[in-house]
């Protein structure tokens, strides 16, 4: 379960507006016992997807359907969270016009545990927004209720 | 060498729940196998079955990714610490 304020919502919702036609990321810091999370602060993330060797475009692929956060900016964002007394409890994205669903690339590409949070952003416009969190089998990539 | 291997909380409860653990290692390659030879079900998370590391796992030994050194060659010293920092990435289609 995770808890996540209305101030926390809005923030990623304005990111995602902000951010479209393209997809927005970020991360969630917050504090986690056991499975129950709660997100203390979000921070935004540059979508690096076209810039990781790893993670080159593909026909068919951009920032628009893909978002990347490189691991030398993930290690900073984990450095901060440790300094302000947090934890990298999840990170969020957005689908531009496109369903607050995990696709395959997303479940491809998860860790277990951590909450990714998706936000619909239709016409510029923020709408659903959904949680989810991987099996440690990979083999479900399940809702999770948000509070 | 004693290195600290700083477990992002993702992979915690691999490690009863230690945010860092102590393991003697003098490469990065020795410090992994360390650790996941004491917390065996973290194999799985960190490598492919070839023994590779999963393609979104990365390791850095203090504020360098081992791949911009000598990957799992890379020697440690004194007061070195190891992180495993994950490659985030999604999308929708």
């Amino acid at each position: 379960m995770l808890r996540l304020s209305e101030a926390h919502r809005k923030a990623i919702a304005a990111h995602g507006e902000k951010a479209y036609p393209q997809e927005a990321c970020g991360a969630l810091l917050g504090t986690a016992k056991g499975e129950f999370k709660t997100v203390e602060a979000t921070i935004e993330a540059a979508n690096r997807f076209g810039d990781v060797e790893e993670f080159r475009e593909k026909s068919g692929e951009s920032q628009a359907n893909r978002y990347v956060i490189p691991p030398e900016a993930i290690a900073r964002i984990e450095r901060e969270a440790r300094e302000r007394g947090l934890d990298v409890v999840g990170f969020y994205h957005s689908h531009p016009d496109h369903p607050a669903r995990p696709s395959q690339y997303d479940q491809d590409h998860a860790w277990p545990w951590l909450s990714y949070v998706i936000v619909r952003v239709a016409a510029g416009r923020a709408e659903d927004l959904n949680s989810f969190v991987l099996s440690d089998d990979r083999a479900v990539f399940a809702a999770e209720f948000i509070e | 060498m004693p290195t600290q291997i700083l477990i992002p909380a993702a992979l915690r409860r691999f490690t009863q729940d230690q945010p860092a653990v102590e393991v003697e290692a003098a490469t990065a390659d020795e410090a992994l196998k360390a650790l996941t030879g004491r917390f065996p079900t973290l194999q799985q998370h960190l490598f492919q079955p070839d023994g590779k590391l999963r393609s979104f796992v990365n390791v850095f030994v203090n504020d360098e990714d081992i791949r911009h050194l000598q990957k799992g060659a890379t020697t440690l010293k004194a007061g070195d610490t190891l992180s495993i920092v994950p490659s985030i990435a999604g999308g929708a289609r």
